[in-house]
């Protein structure tokens, strides 16, 4: 009961947002500003009754199973219902949380914005569909919750359209998350045929043969890699940064990209070896070259969005190793200080007017605030004891190390690795942000997508607020899994990471008004390119994709349509030469008369 | 007398009925050939009529009908003939090609 009641609020708010908090006449400021607050209430509301509404089911601890109805296909039932369970509720809780803060934080993001109510209600549906994919009792359902908020965030992504270059984004966020939901449906179709159930208890109950396993868990492996940003599907979440900021924390944090690693943790006794290791092969590779292409990033968004995607390639990677529990406490972290993160640079950007690192400078002393929450956000990325990134780091790391994947070397290695590059680009963001020389002066007017012109002053306290609270699970959510900490692994990449920021410090030490993305040398071009891989797909997937778009284009234009408008012609042309018969002689019709009445009389006697 | 006679007359009128209606360019003779080739049908019906001896006479019944038609469509006809000679001054057929294409 409680948990439709947290799955429908949202839903609720985003149909009254759409339907009631239209401006009446548009042009009106005043009305503009009415409609806006409307719409502010119908997102904060709902989305805070719903985040109350988890936090009592997190305390209540208990799981159920709702089910309101079974469609019977005619093959494999589908149950339309919800299942609460401990994985559940938690992430969940974290989904609550982060719409919550970024419903409160886009009011005064988007203050003044003309298309503000549908932005807030599309944040709803979207927080509204996450939570029907943590609640979903059956894998189609759960498949609804995927879809939509695949819709959402194309809607959201391209909030600021009038930008060509915002709605490819969107457009493409779109079509690669897509490409990997078609493996996910068929993922799910062979699960349910081999389980003969689609309820996620009866499939995970269920005894399916290996082979079959490996192959469905692939599939949905592709969806997972599509929503999760993973290795070959990544490339449309540093380009979601066209997105307003609030989007990227929620895309970022608490939906979408936590639906991915969700979904397999949910699973996961589905997962065999064979799945588990290309998972690990891919995270690997993923997390470490979205660290190194983080670190050479010269917009601060793109550096947090790599940043994503090389710490979601840690959660695939504790899956991989066997540390499920860890992958979800890493993922519970980092959707709180990734969420804190954008936030914080999203307050930076609307003060700078600006997503350049080498805008900016010197911030400390203006925004104070910002400064302070931002810091707890990049320590907890960089895992610096105590902010929580720092415990689930470490038991990721101690879960990867006990591991016995075989492939675990790698796996362990690449995480070492990467916790070091994790300082160094966090480190460099941070630096070249709030340190140095301040290099703002007036900006000419933004262009619309990067909020306002440089004013001095700290952001409203609409954004603030979220900041301040969202600081702090940032900082102590470690100490509510503290009872696993393990020492040695801790103090490992303690050091690892103590290294990367010492190095970037060192470095920027040296020049302050320097980037220190220079260390990378000539490595940095192919880093801030991302290794190329959008140029491979353009060059392998994309070009020729339009050329055989372009080739139907043509077809239809010459062959289909040039047989409609052929057959028109020669209609016309053959008529041209009948027509001469109409001359309007009656003496030439009634020859043509008689003739045929000869025809007809000569025809029956000879042939009669 | 035999009946053949009869029958080539009328063949005779007929096709210069036919002739006319078809080669002259003159309404009023055309109409005049329409008239030829109606009383080329009387003949016929007559002949045929004796030669069959019929106890009704339907052949001179028919006949008759067919005058009565033919000097009521000989009036409508000369009306138009009329009517069209007072709009456009011409009474030739060749002349008269409004309904054909261009």
């Amino acid at each position: 009961m409680i948990v439709s009641l947290i799955v429908v609020l949202p839903f609720a708010g985003a149909v009254l947002g759409l339907l009631l908090s239209r401006h009446p006449h548009g042009r009106d400021p005043a009305g503009n500003l009415a409609a806006n607050k409307r719409a502010g209430l119908f997102g904060v509301v709902p989305t805070a009754l719903s985040a109350g509404l988890t936090g009592w089911l997190v305390w209540e601890n208990t799981p159920s199973t709702n089910v309101l109805t079974v469609i019977d296909t005619g093959g494999v039932a589908i149950t339309v219902g919800l299942e609460v369970a401990e994985l559940s509720v938690l992430t969940a809780m974290l989904v609550g949380v982060v719409a919550l803060a970024v419903q409160v934080y886009s009011v005064g993001y988007m203050r003044g914005e003309i298309r503000y109510p549908s932005f807030s209600a599309f944040i709803s549906l979207f927080t509204s569909a996450m939570l029907l994919v943590v609640f979903a009792a059956d894998l189609m359902v759960l498949y609804v919750g995927w879809e939509i908020m695949g819709l959402c965030s194309y809607l959201l992504v391209g909030h600021w359209w009038e930008e060509r270059a915002n709605s490819r984004a969107a457009i493409k966020a779109f079509l690669v998350t897509r490409l990997g939901d078609v493996g996910f449906l068929f993922g799910i179709f062979v699960l349910g045929f081999a389980a003969g159930s689609f309820r996620i208890s009866d499939v995970l109950a269920a005894d399916i043969p290996t082979p079959t396993l490996v192959l469905a868990t692939l599939l949905l492996l592709a969806g997972v890699a599509g929503k999760s940003a993973q290795v070959p599907l990544h490339t449309w979440l540093p380009d979601a940064m066209a997105g307003p900021t609030p989007i990227s924390a929620l895309i970022h944090a608490a939906t979408m990209v936590a639906a991915g690693i969700f979904v397999v943790a949910r699973l996961y006794v589905l997962f065999p070896q064979p799945t588990l290791d290309v998972l690990g092969v891919v995270a690997a590779i993923g997390m470490l070259g979205a660290a190194l292409a983080a670190f050479a990033q010269n917009d601060l968004k793109r550096v947090l969005a790599y940043s994503t995607i090389s710490q979601l390639a840690y959660m695939a990677a504790a899956l991989a190793g066997g540390a499920r529990d860890a992958a979800v406490f890493h993922l519970v972290t980092h959707g709180a200080f990734k969420a804190l993160l954008f936030l914080c640079a999203g307050a930076v950007i609307h003060h700078v007017g600006s997503n350049l690192l080498h805008h900016m400078g010197g911030l400390r002393r203006a925004m104070p605030v910002t400064f302070w929450t931002m810091t707890v956000g990049y320590a907890a990325l960089i895992g610096l004891p105590p902010a929580s990134g720092f415990f689930s780091k470490d038991a990721v790391l101690y879960g990867l190390e006990r591991s016995d994947s075989p492939i675990q070397l790698l796996l362990y290695g690449s995480a070492l690795l990467t916790v070091g590059v994790t300082g160094a680009y966090a480190t460099r963001a941070w630096l070249m942000t709030f340190f140095g020389t301040g290099k703002i002066q007036a900006l000419p007017e933004p262009v619309p997508g990067t909020a306002h012109v440089f004013d001095g002053r700290e952001a409203p306290a609409t954004m603030l607020w979220p900041m301040g609270i969202l600081a702090v699970p940032a900082l102590l959510l470690g100490f509510t899994d503290a009872g696993e900490f393990h020492l040695a692994p801790a103090v490992t990449a303690l050091v690892v990471a103590l290294l990367g920021v010492a190095f970037v410090y060192v470095i920027w030490r040296g020049s302050p008004e320097r980037d220190p993305a220079r260390l990378l040398g000539a490595f940095r071009d192919p880093c801030e390119q991302a290794f190329y891989v959008d140029r491979l797909y353009a060059a392998v997937l994309v070009r020729p994709v339009l050329a055989l778009a372009r080739g139907v284009v043509r077809t239809d234009d010459e062959v289909v349509d040039g047989a409609v408008r052929g057959s028109g012609r020669a209609t016309v042309g053959l008529s041209g030469l009948t027509r001469h018969l109409q001359n309007g002689n009656a003496q030439l019709y009634v020859t043509g008369v008689l003739a045929g009445v000869l025809l007809i009389a000569v025809g029956a006697v000879v042939l009669g | 007398m035999h009946v053949v006679y009869p029958a080539v007359v009328a063949a005779l009128l007929f096709s210069i009925g036919v002739y006319g209606v078809l080669a002259r360019r003159n309404t009023i003779l055309v109409l005049m050939s329409v008239e030829l080739m109606l009383n080329a049908v009387n003949l016929n019906l007559i002949a045929f009529d004796v030669w069959l001896r019929d106890a009704l006479h339907s052949g001179q019944v028919l006949t008759l009908f067919v005058i009565v038609i033919a000097a009521a469509e000989v009036g409508i006809g000369l009306a138009i003939v009329l009517a069209v000679f007072r709009t456009r001054r011409a009474i030739e057929l060749d002349r008269l090609r409004d309904l054909g294409e261009p």
